[in-house]
């Protein structure tokens, strides 16, 4: 008698139904990252773009970039949504594309395993910080402040 | 694939040099992005600490290299419009060259107010 395997169809259909893969047995993770790219792109358009001009063309400009000016605008919860907002966006567009890149430069798996490595790495500790920084801010940090607030 | 691609006559027009600008702005920016949150977190440091590096900051050279990354952020992301607008809109396809050429366009009405205006900022004291 010969041994032939039964056929695997049944068993991977239901696969298929369950396992949130496509036909090819792959999830569709591609999909949904080439999509995102666009969403967040079109986000990123109005937060990226109205910091920069409050920022830079708004007021003194750069000159008037400090302490006092950072604390005046995040003593707003506008600013403070908009900047974790940009925080967020920013950093998985940036380091989803990063990804892409470094799929389509280094050939071998290794080196593709650790450059993603460092920069999921990177990557976390830079959103985790800047999250921090956001919800912890406190203008009155130094005892001896003459911020308006801090009176 | 061959690890190393033999020489190739194919020399891209606009989409490829478009292409290769968006990708190498958006890691331009990605690196910046990665710094700008580092020196933003010394509000978490004191007031002197973040004032003592932004103060760095503001000098011609790093003016200069801020003109460079807005006009980069500026081309990612009218590019990044047109990539979204020739992927979903249906005449996008058609309209490739017009496209390209707006980009050009909202990109100059853009940035040459935010060059005099922030080089009127970093000269002018
Ligand atoms: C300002 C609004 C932005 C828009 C409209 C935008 C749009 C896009 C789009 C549509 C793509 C996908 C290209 C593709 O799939 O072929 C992309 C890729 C990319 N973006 Fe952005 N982006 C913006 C901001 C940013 C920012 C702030 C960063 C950095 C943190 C960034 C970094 C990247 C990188 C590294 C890529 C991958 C490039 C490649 O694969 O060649 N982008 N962008």
């Amino acid at each position: 008698m010969s041994d032939i395997a039964a056929p695997r169809s049944s068993s991977r259909a239901r696969n298929l139904k369950g396992g949130g893969r496509n036909r090819s047995g792959q999830t569709n993770f591609e999909l949904y990252s080439w999509l995102f790219m666009r969403l967040s792109g079109l986000a990123l358009v109005v937060l990226v773009l109205g910091h920069l001009f409050t920022n830079l063309m708004l007021g003194d400009g750069i000159n008037g970039l400090d302490f006092a000016f950072v604390a005046g605008k995040w003593a707003s919860p506008l600013w403070q949504v908009w900047d974790l907002l940009m925080l967020w966006l920013a950093m998985l567009h940036g380091t989803n594309g990063m990804r892409t890149i470094i799929n389509d430069y280094a050939e071998k798996d290794q080196t593709r395993f650790w450059l993603k490595a460092l920069l999921l790495t990177a990557s976390i500790v830079i959103v985790v910080l800047g999250t921090l920084v956001i919800f912890t801010f406190d203008p009155c940090l130094d005892p001896h402040s003459t911020l308006s607030v801090c009176q | 694939m061959p690890s190393k691609p033999a020489g190739t006559l194919y020399r891209g027009r606009e989409g490829m040099w478009s292409w290769v600008a968006h990708r190498i702005t958006g890691v331009g920016i990605f690196f910046f992005l990665l710094v700008h949150v580092l020196d933003t977190a010394l509000v978490r440091v004191s007031p002197e600490a973040y004032n003592e590096v932004i103060g760095t900051y503001k000098n011609p050279i790093v003016g200069l290299m801020e003109v460079g990354l807005v006009g980069a952020i500026l081309f990612h992301a009218f590019n990044g419009i047109r990539l979204i607008l020739v992927d979903f809109w249906a005449k996008g396809p058609r309209n490739q060259r017009k496209l390209m050429i707006g980009v050009g366009v909202v990109w100059v009405v853009l940035f040459v107010p935010f060059v005099a205006r922030h080089l009127t900022h970093v000269f002018g004291g």
